[in-house]
């Protein structure tokens, strides 16, 4: 509950505040975007399957965020950031979608 | 992981920090999502391209350029053509004055105006090509700018010259009478061929000779010279 609240209060203080991301942050930003919602959908099946940990959560959180940005930087550097940076979200958005799916199942029973 | 093996005293203390930790990174979550959400439908998004996309960007613009900058320049010359077509326009006009200026001078060309006809009735053939030369030098000095002698065009290279049948002039024979049409100011002209001692004494002088000036306001000289061809004289740069 406590979680979706903040969620909630972040999105809705960067639609007021108007910040702008720093330029060498900005090819960056929503690769991180997307692999911290991954591991937000990973704790959420968790919490459905009675074994989410907040520890596991915001390591993993921060773990993903790192090594997506670190991997698109990487790639940026060698020249085939564009490939890498499709890769990481390919990679990270089947892994949303399993465990949307696994919710799916848990929720529903189908 | 550590769900399997839970130490309930340290779960506890370690899970609540943990869990503001948590919290937070949501709200960043949150935060961020938004920031990229605004910062994605900025203006044409060249703000989050990566560098290889800004240099094919850069690379079309800069063909694109490149093709736009000769255009500019073809349309330019053109243009210069088109206003240039003007001035080419004054400058033929120019020419074509300057060409009709310089026809009359050469005698290339036929020229009317005011002026004087004098005629010269010699019939015992005593008038020498001298008085003929002093009456041309006299006309010359009068201010005459074309003169015309029995129908030959007199140039600046004309001659006059004593044969045995008779005068000559540009190697065309001549009779009497001898009849001089000269374009100019009529009365500065009729005055200097009748001072005292001028040309129309010493026409007078030779027996049966008589020299007589008309006046006119309108006179055509339709004689031609043929244009001079220069063997050796060429035009110099001005």
């Amino acid at each position: 509950m406590i979680a979706a609240f903040a969620l909630l209060a972040g999105l809705v203080g960067g639609l007021f505040l108007h910040p702008t991301a720093p330029g060498w942050l900005e090819p960056y930003l929503p690769i991180a975007v997307v692999a911290a919602l991954d591991a937000v959908f990973g704790a959420v099946r968790a919490r459905f399957e009675g074994i989410f940990d907040d520890k596991v959560f915001v390591v993993s959180f921060v773990s993903n965020v790192l090594v997506a940005a670190l991997v698109v930087y990487l790639g940026d550097n060698l020249g085939v950031g564009g490939q890498l940076s499709t890769a990481v979200v390919v990679v990270l958005g089947i892994r949303i979608f399993s465990n949307a799916a696994a919710i799916r199942r848990r929720l529903f029973r189908a | 992981m550590t769900s399997s093996l839970p130490p309930p005293a340290r779960t506890a203390a370690g899970g609540r920090s943990f869990r503001i930790i948590g919290v937070v990174l949501l709200a960043l979550l949150g935060f961020a999502l938004a920031v990229s959400v605004r910062t994605n439908r900025g203006p044409a998004g060249l703000a989050t391209a990566r560098q290889e996309d800004l240099v094919r960007i850069l690379d079309d613009l800069d063909s694109r350029a490149g093709r736009l900058r000769s255009q500019v320049s073809d349309l330019q010359q053109s243009r210069d053509r088109l206003t240039g077509a003007q001035g080419n326009q004054a400058a033929l006009d120019e020419s074509r004055q300057r060409a009709a200026q310089l026809g009359v001078l050469a005698g290339t060309l036929p020229a009317q105006g005011p002026g004087i006809v004098l005629t010269i009735d010699d019939p015992r053939q005593q008038v020498r090509a001298d008085v003929l030369v002093d009456t041309i030098q006299e006309l010359r000095d009068a201010g005459a700018e074309v003169i015309d002698l029995s129908g030959v065009r007199l140039g600046v290279d004309s001659y006059v010259v004593d044969r045995g049948s008779g005068l000559q002039v540009d190697g065309k024979t001549l009779t009497t009478p001898y009849r001089f049409t000269a374009l100019g100011d009529p009365a500065t002209m009729a005055q200097a061929l009748k001072i005292p001692g001028g040309i129309v004494d010493s026409v007078a002088e030779r027996p049966g000779a008589k020299a007589s000036i008309t006046s006119s306001t309108h006179l055509e000289v339709r004689s031609l010279r043929p244009l001079p061809t220069h063997k050796y004289a060429r035009s110099a740069p001005s």
